[in-house]
């Protein structure tokens, strides 16, 4: 089981030398999947370019829709840095799901046990805490799990994703659920964050949020020895090993982080929409997050990127729904991890030498 | 027999430039170069095991497509090739792996049996003796290269192709195997054999083709001058061995073990290394080697007590022990030694934060250290912003070399097969760090499968058998003699114990 998983991601775990090569195969990638949509866009028997035009131009001049896809790169970029600093550490966290969903449980709940009265500066940094705290305290347990008991975090996150989402939903009903509706007793208001007012687009000031996480793993990856030591941890266990860099203890914080990045996505949600608990909000964000890592190279900058595309393809995709089905729009996001997986080995094997 | 000229890249990278090689039916050519001068390409290329990118090939006398040339067809034209690491699959037996692909059938039932009896009579006959039924991976690395030298000879091959195949074995296996190699050649067949130890070639060839960064530079009609071909090996003069220093009589121990275990792979060693001294363990590879080194390092749990200067770090972690003053070099620097994707320069300060900062790295520091480090090693290119994946065997191994040996305030050293598939001139330059350190009043162990290394190098060898220590000889006042050289390679193998 072990083995076939690592097969599978293996074309993910590649670590990434050479910048040059990464965006290339991006590249490859997205021109790969946009000659695919084309030719779904001719099966269904419009013209690609029209449908493509269509889609930009609808979404640069729509304030509403240009909103949505930040609203939706926001959850984007948080879940994707998540998996993608576990895939720096050499690890596969597919726990998004349930991690986003702890962030949303604890950010929610943490918010509506606020008084009232609470002012913004204290109560926005307790709930941003909460949403990481609830994201963590997943993220921290597949990785102890992996450290001490050796399950592998794939097992695992899968496993706790329906845990979580059974055990939320078993909460929600239990106790927050106001009178008949699935929505939870409503966040301080001092805990809100406010709407960018694209054209009444949820679009919010948790983008501000995810850009900033952006520079900080950006620079705890490249400029501190923390990052090093994660990123060595993933490239090659046993070196990190024999120059007494603490693997197990790598591994666990790395799996926390982030657990917490992806629990983060749910400021955007609960602070930033929603101001109350919902029953499946961020529902598909932590798994979309997968795509966004894989796309973006595992690269923090490349991540930003590969979320912003990816919202693009799903929410311009609605912005053309009298053109085209949406299912079509929602084929061409796996359309796009596919075209990476088959990139990525084709442009390493054209650039990497052998050993003679 | 076989004549070609080849080109060959990886990416960027030539690895053959018109490398031409001419063998004649029956002779024993050794095919030399130092590391990274592609010979292993080159024969891979003649035995199809992968493709050239041009050039021209004859075999026997008829011309070739090279893009076409692949394994069947070389199998087809009788030739033979026992690659480095070995192809046998390592959950098979010799026999099922011998007769991979060409599985010899009754009906629709595998035949095992008859070919099993005719490799085992095969390899009698040969002075090659082999088990067909045993299972590869519990075979020696020795044992197993016997295994596909004879299965390739069972496929008749004619041509017989051998990379570096004296890399795994003990003294005494190489000269019975270079001994085999003489008596197929009287009997007709072919053999190029790749290896970069001059006195094999002496031994064994007949001629000589030398390799140097994918060029063909010489070529020997005899393997009389050896000298010759190391000049023309290395472009220049041979760098000649490093001297140990003088060892103080009254100088304390940076290294102590006592009672050290690992399982069951090591017990009870017992064995001090004093300021000053560079003291090798030698041994067939597989003898507790691999479970020394990574006790001493804390890569692995054990038992006893390991000292390090006057700290007991029995149960002390890895990062503590080099804290201690501990410089481990990894056997293997493809596994634990590197982090193959990544700079040489953020190799060099691996886990190093007296040079990074605890925290934020400092970037400046960084590049000034290894930067200098580069200089002081000769690593080539001489770019700290390269990738290691990139750089030769010799000058991975001297990024090793250089991030371990440039610890502060060193007090041990081990040194695993430090100089293992690496050039000549590199060679010297890892044999001058690690004399250079023990001067510096560092305790060194050496761990190498070369004995030849060890006696270049070491005060003092001791010999690790089965997991325990053996006998150990000491170095006279002017050195090592041949009667302490032979007592070695006879404890090396369990002949003597002493």
């Amino acid at each position: 089981m072990n083995r076939h998983w690592e097969v599978l991601f293996d074309f993910a775990r590649r670590p990434s030398s050479g910048t040059k090569r990464e965006v290339q195969a991006a590249l490859i990638a997205l021109l790969l999947s946009l000659a695919f949509g084309s030719a779904l866009m001719l099966v269904v028997g419009k013209s690609p370019a029209t449908v493509w035009w269509a889609m930009l131009s609808r979404t640069a001049t729509t304030p509403y829709v240009l909103g949505q896809v930040l609203y939706k790169a926001t959850a984007l970029v948080l879940t994707g840095l998540a998996v993608s600093v576990a895939l720096d550490a050499g690890l596969f966290n597919i726990g998004g799901e349930a991690q986003l969903t702890a962030g949303v449980l604890a950010c929610s709940v943490v918010g509506a046990a606020l008084p009232a009265s609470t002012p913004a500066i204290v109560a926005l940094p307790i709930c941003v805490l909460a949403a990481a705290a609830g994201g963590a305290a997943i993220g921290a347990a597949i990785g102890i799990l992996r450290v001490t008991r050796q399950a592998h975090e794939v097992i695992t996150s899968i496993m706790l994703n329906a845990i979580v989402a059974g055990m939320t939903l078993w909460i929600g009903n239990t106790v927050l659920f106001q009178g008949g509706t699935t929505r939870g007793p409503a966040i301080a208001p001092g805990a809100e964050l406010s709407l960018l007012g694209l054209g009444g687009s949820p679009a919010n000031a948790a983008v501000l949020l995810a850009l900033a996480i952006v520079i900080v793993v950006w620079w705890l990856r490249a400029r501190t020895t923390w990052g090093q030591a994660w990123l060595a941890v993933g490239r090659d266990v046993d070196a990190a090993r024999s120059v007494g860099i603490s693997v197990g203890r790598i591994q666990i914080l790395v799996m926390t982080a982030s657990g917490a990045l992806a629990g983060l996505a749910a400021t955007s949600f609960v602070l930033g929409h929603k101001h109350a608990f919902e029953e499946g909000l961020g529902r598909g964000m932590g798994f979309l997050g997968i795509a966004a890592a894989l796309l973006g190279r595992a690269h923090p900058i490349g991540v930003g990127i590969a979320s912003l595309v990816l919202a693009f393809l799903s929410t311009g995709g609605l912005a053309v729904s009298d053109l085209i089905p949406k299912e079509l729009t929602e084929m061409l996001q796996g359309i796009v991890v596919l075209a990476i997986a088959t990139a990525a080995p084709w442009v390493e094997r054209n650039s990497e030498g052998a050993p003679a | 027999m076989i004549s070609a000229e080849l080109d060959k890249r990886y990416g960027v990278r030539e690895v053959l430039r018109k490398a031409q090689i001419a063998v004649k039916p029956g002779s024993v050519h050794a095919l030399v170069g130092e590391n990274g001068a592609g010979k292993s390409t080159l024969v891979k290329i003649l035995a199809g095991v992968i493709k050239g990118d041009g050039g021209t090939l004859r075999v026997d006398g008829s011309e070739r497509s090279v893009a076409s040339w692949n394994r069947a067809a070389a199998r087809a034209a009788g030739i033979g090739i026992v690659q480095q690491h070995g192809a046998f699959a390592g959950t098979l037996s010799v026999v099922e792996n011998a007769v991979l692909g060409v599985e010899p059938r009754r009906g629709p039932v595998l035949e095992l049996g008859d070919t099993a009896a005719k490799l085992a009579e095969l390899g009698r006959r040969i002075g090659l003796p082999i088990d067909p039924l045993a299972r590869t991976d519990e075979l020696s690395l020795g044992a197993a290269q016997r295994a596909e030298i004879v299965a390739a000879l069972h496929h008749g091959a004619k041509l017989l192709m051998l990379d570096e195949p004296t890399a795994v074995l003990a003294p005494v296996e190489v000269e019975g195997l270079l001994k085999t190699l003489r008596t197929l050649a009287s009997e007709g067949t072919t053999i190029v054999i790749v290896t970069h130890k001059l006195d094999e070639v002496r031994a064994v060839a007949d001629e000589v083709t030398v390799l140097r960064a994918g060029e063909t530079v010489a070529t020997f009609a005899s393997a009389r001058d050896v000298g010759a071909i190391a000049r023309a090996m290395v472009g220049g003069n041979v760098p000649t061995a490093a001297q140990a220093p003088r060892l103080r009589d009254d100088a304390a121990p940076c290294l102590a073990l006592e009672r050290v275990g690992v399982g069951g792979a090591l017990h009870d060693i017992e064995l001090s290394v004093r300021a000053g001294e560079l003291v090798g363990i030698a041994g067939v590879d597989g003898n507790g080697q691999r479970e020394l080194a990574l006790a001493i390092a804390g890569l692995v749990p054990h038992g006893g007590r390991v000292r390090i200067g006057e700290h007991d770090v029995s149960r002390a972690s890895a990062r503590a022990r080099l804290a201690c003053g501990l410089a481990h070099i990894p056997e293997d620097r493809h596994h634990g030694g590197l982090v193959l994707d990544a700079t040489v320069a953020d190799n060099i300060v691996l886990g190093r934060t007296d040079v990074t900062g605890r925290f934020r790295i400092d970037r400046g520091r960084v590049a000034k250290f290894a930067g200098t480090q580069v200089e002081r090693l000769d690593i080539r290119p001489p770019e700290p912003s390269a990738i290691v994946r990139a750089l030769s065997g010799g000058n991975q191994q001297k990024v090793v070399i250089a991030r371990e040996l440039s610890r502060p305030a060193l007090k041990a050293v081990i040194a695993s097969q430090p100089t293992r598939g690496v050039d000549l001139g590199a060679v010297a330059r890892i044999h001058e760090q690690l004399v250079q350190v023990a001067k510096a009043g560092a305790g060194v162990l050496v761990i190498s499968a070369d004995l030849d290394e060890l006696l270049a190098l070491c005060h003092r060898i001791v010999v690790l058998l089965r997991g325990r220590t053996v006998g150990e000889r000491t170095a006279g006042a002017d050195g090592w003699d041949e009667q302490a050289r032979a007592a070695l390679g006879a404890m090396m193998t369990g002949a003597q114990a002493a």
